[in-house]
């Protein structure tokens, strides 16, 4: 497949976003839910860089959050730079100018993101001119149309509705409408989750395919290990609102560091599964998260030391890093720490 | 009539009578069309989501009945539980015959035949407990006596399903569940009336990964532990994997291919079965390889292609799988999409003119081209496309392309539909494996 070749490394002198310890907090009427808790992340130039975890580990927050979509009651901290400026500091108003034309977002649901009333023409001419306001309707139709049959829209159905188009097709039309601007990143939460497998596999093929095409980098959110090993050069793994490891895809999937990850490999089924495996328990509810490590109730490797001490993040060759005990540092883990963590058992349906 | 289906020799208890039986099952969906339409009471159309599905369910077995979104695997289980009406055909559970039973004699037949919907999160009535949801039933059949006993039996079978201690959960409302334990809830509530069948619709595609492998070993242990016989509807050959004796691939209606699972993953025959298996992303970045998935989607069941449901799509097709008007509208625009921003688009639109005059399904075309523009200039054009990729598939169905006086004559293969037939250990309905088909 064309735009395959993996980068082995993303320096951070070409990363097109840099987010710096990035807390994300939700009000409720108690304590706040902290869906995303101190992350720290680099998207590098026409990269793909995958994030994954289980439902409800703040993958989809720190999407927005990158983004400054944040709905009301929740509140950012820490910083997104993005050409040399901090997103989470910065006026709505100036954000929503680089919505767009900078920072493209793809939504799961391709069905309910298009306005039925309006023609696709229309949506075009009202992305496009919103930015660039005088910009010519030829213009308009050239670009749209290119960017359109890149995405496999035929030419002559640019003037028809939604309704007229199937579920695969309305994705490729929403990705189109994201890619018409020419983003430097774009952002797709779970962006084939409603898609049929074939027509999940032409997308993953298109979207692993912008940096060729497009230039774009590229964070797909997902919770299918398939799709990342398909589509990414890079992968970032979510856990209670931390990210516990990142690195080049290969590398993380022949060798994951965090217990986490290897669990979430051997728990995703493909043709080549020989058998069914699953993690006991589920994610943590993150108004109070588990102390010392958030993983640790849950993992098989745990120590006495996880459930005490938050573990620190240690970097394991060129763009590995991962934050989980087993890795040391081995100063910092107390006398017995890494005895077997003794621990009652969790009930069998005590799950996700 | 068609021929009855083979049994093919793998699978439990094959010299029993099957649990379910069904014969050239029909079930269509009319369109009812504008507001004049419905006025003089005529029809737009049918949209047939069934379509002559021959198949028999044996006790004990797994069937996973796998397809795409729009493959009538939905609407098929519907028709067995009865949700929905069969237009035509037949369906005998356990040697009876079901179609066009009333709804009240159904009702009898529900306590022996259940179902798990996909969406746990929809399938449970919020405002009521898991103790009101999972005994739901028994009261409606008036099973249980009093109430203490409504909570022993509901307490039981929350333990069976995983979700212990029963106490614990008896009295919470779904919200206060997570997606896995909500299916539990649904599973228990199939499973409190003791039924023989089980249709699962698609039971784990709504839940994270993590937990789809509990679920899918909780539905294994039930169906020892009640004796169960299960039917699998989902798009997912790899979790069905796991799961079936037996799989149906379904197409716009119509089963493709079914045979023993092992004998589907082993030798898939027909292309789209192959197709659906390439599909699934494998999760091991050192062996993702190019994947030459079919293009396009699941065409609009109303008005389903010539010939083969499937060779639109399909990378095999050849003369006899049904080629027609359509096919060559799709080419077009496809080439146009692959053109976008070549000046030659608006060139060959202008040669071409309307489309809309190929959207009539049809194996022979008599195209006019638009004012002041002669056939053979299309004639060429489609020369020209021809010559710039002739292995495209749509071209071996053309069997003669002119410029006949002020017309286009454009004449197909004639189209053939494929039956199922046995090959192998399975049963294909493909023209690849039919050799009169493939001679002619």
């Amino acid at each position: 497949m064309p735009g395959r070749s993996r980068r082995r490394r993303a320096l951070s002198s070409e990363a097109v976003l840099q987010v710096r310890n990035l807390r994300v907090y939700y009000g409720t009427p108690g304590a706040p839910v902290r869906a995303v808790d101190g992350v720290t992340l680099d998207i590098g130039e026409s990269e793909v860089v995958g994030l994954v975890g289980e439902s409800g580990c703040g993958k989809s927050t720190l999407g927005r959050g990158i983004l400054g979509l944040l709905p009301l009651g929740a509140r950012a901290d820490g910083e997104v730079l993005y050409g040399g400026r901090n997103l989470v500091m910065l006026p709505p108003k100036e954000l929503r100018r680089l919505a767009g034309p900078d920072l493209g977002l793809v939504f799961q649901e391709p069905m309910t993101r298009l306005n039925p009333l309006l023609r696709i023409s229309d949506h075009f001419r009202e992305t496009l001119k919103q930015h660039e306001a005088n910009l010519s309707d030829a213009e308009v139709k050239r670009r749209s149309l290119e960017t359109l049959g890149r995405m496999g829209i035929p030419p002559t159905r640019f003037n028809q509705y939604p309704h007229e188009f199937s579920g695969g097709m309305r994705q490729r039309i929403m990705i189109a409408l994201a890619l018409v601007l020419r983003p430097k990143l774009l952002v797709a939460d779970e962006p084939t989750t409603s898609l049929d497998v074939i027509v999940e596999g032409q997308i993953l093929a298109l979207l692993a395919d912008l940096k060729r095409n497009f230039g774009t980098a590229l964070l797909l959110i997902t919770h299918n290990l398939g799709i990342v090993a398909e589509a990414c050069d890079r992968m970032a793994v979510m856990y209670a609102g931390k990210i516990v490891e990142e690195g080049p895809v290969r590398e993380v999937f022949a060798e994951p560091a965090h217990p986490y990850t290897r669990e979430l490999l051997r728990s995703t089924i493909s043709l080549e599964t020989t058998e069914l495996h699953s993690i006991p328990g589920s994610p943590p509810n993150l108004i109070d998260p588990p102390p010392g490590c958030r993983f640790h109730p849950r993992c098989p490797d745990a120590m006495r030391v996880c459930s005490l001490l938050e573990p620190i993040e240690q970097r394991l060759g060129e763009g590995r890093r991962v934050q989980c005990w087993l890795h040391g540092p081995q100063a910092r883990i107390p006398a017995d720490g890494e005895l077997p963590l003794e621990r009652e058992a969790i009930g069998v349906a005590d799950e996700a | 009539m068609r021929p009855e289906v083979a049994e093919p020799a793998a699978g439990p208890q094959t010299d029993e009578e099957p649990l379910v039986s069904i014969r050239n099952l029909e079930t269509y969906y009319s369109i009812r069309g504008n507001f004049a339409d419905r006025l003089v009471g005529r029809e737009a159309g049918v949209v047939r989501a069934v379509d002559g599905v021959s198949l028999d369910i044996r006790r004990g077995e797994v069937l996973g009945l796998v397809g795409e979104s729009g493959s009538g695997k939905t609407t098929l289980g519907r028709t067995l539980l009865g949700l929905v009406r069969a237009t035509g055909g037949s369906v005998e559970f356990e040697g009876r015959e079901i179609t066009g039973l009333r709804e009240r004699r159904f009702r009898d037949l529900r306590r022996r035949m259940q179902v798990v919907f996909q969406d746990p999160h929809a399938s449970l009535n919020p405002a009521m407990t898991i103790a009101q949801a999972v005994g739901h039933p028994l009261q409606i059949h008036g099973l249980v006596h009093d109430h203490a006993e409504l909570r022993a039996r509901v307490a039981e079978i929350l333990e069976t399903v995983g979700l212990a201690p029963a106490e614990a959960y008896l009295d919470k409302y779904p919200g206060d569940l997570s997606g896995g334990q909500k299916q539990r809830a649904v599973i228990a509530r199939a499973l409190i009336l003791s039924p023989v069948l089980l249709v699962a619709d698609e039971p784990v595609s709504m839940l994270d990964m993590s937990v789809r492998a509990k679920i899918l070993e909780l539905m294994l242990a039930l169906k020892q532990d009640f004796e169960l016989t299960y039917l699998y509807i989902t798009h997912d050959l790899a979790t069905a994997r796991f799961f079936c004796d037996r799989i149906a691939i379904m197409y716009l209606g119509r089963i493709v291919e079914i045979g023993p699972a092992e004998a589907i993953y082993a030798d898939p025959k027909h292309p789209y079965t192959q197709a659906l298996l390439k599909a699934i992303p494998e999760p091991d970045p050192a062996k993702a390889v190019a994947r030459d998935l079919p293009r396009g989607e699941v065409p609009d069941a109303a008005s389903p292609p010539l010939g083969c449901p499937f060779h639109p799509r399909c990378p095999r097709a050849f003369e006899p799988c049904g080629w027609e008007s359509r096919d060559l509208h799709d080419l077009l625009e496809m080439r146009w999409a692959g053109l976008a921003g070549d000046p030659r688009v608006e060139q060959e639109q202008r040669i071409v003119g309307d489309l809309a005059a190929l959207d009539r399904p049809s194996s022979e075309v008599r195209f006019s081209p638009p004012r002041g523009r002669q056939p053979q200039e299309v004639v060429s054009l489609l020369e020209r496309v021809r010559a710039e990729d002739p292995e495209e598939p749509f071209w071996r169905g053309v069997e003669r392309l002119e410029a006949a006086g002020t017309h286009l004559a454009l004449v197909f293969h004639e189209p053939r539909e494929p039956r199922l037939e046995p090959v192998g250990d399975s049963e294909v309905a493909c023209h690849l494996y039919d050799e009169s088909a493939a001679s002619g």
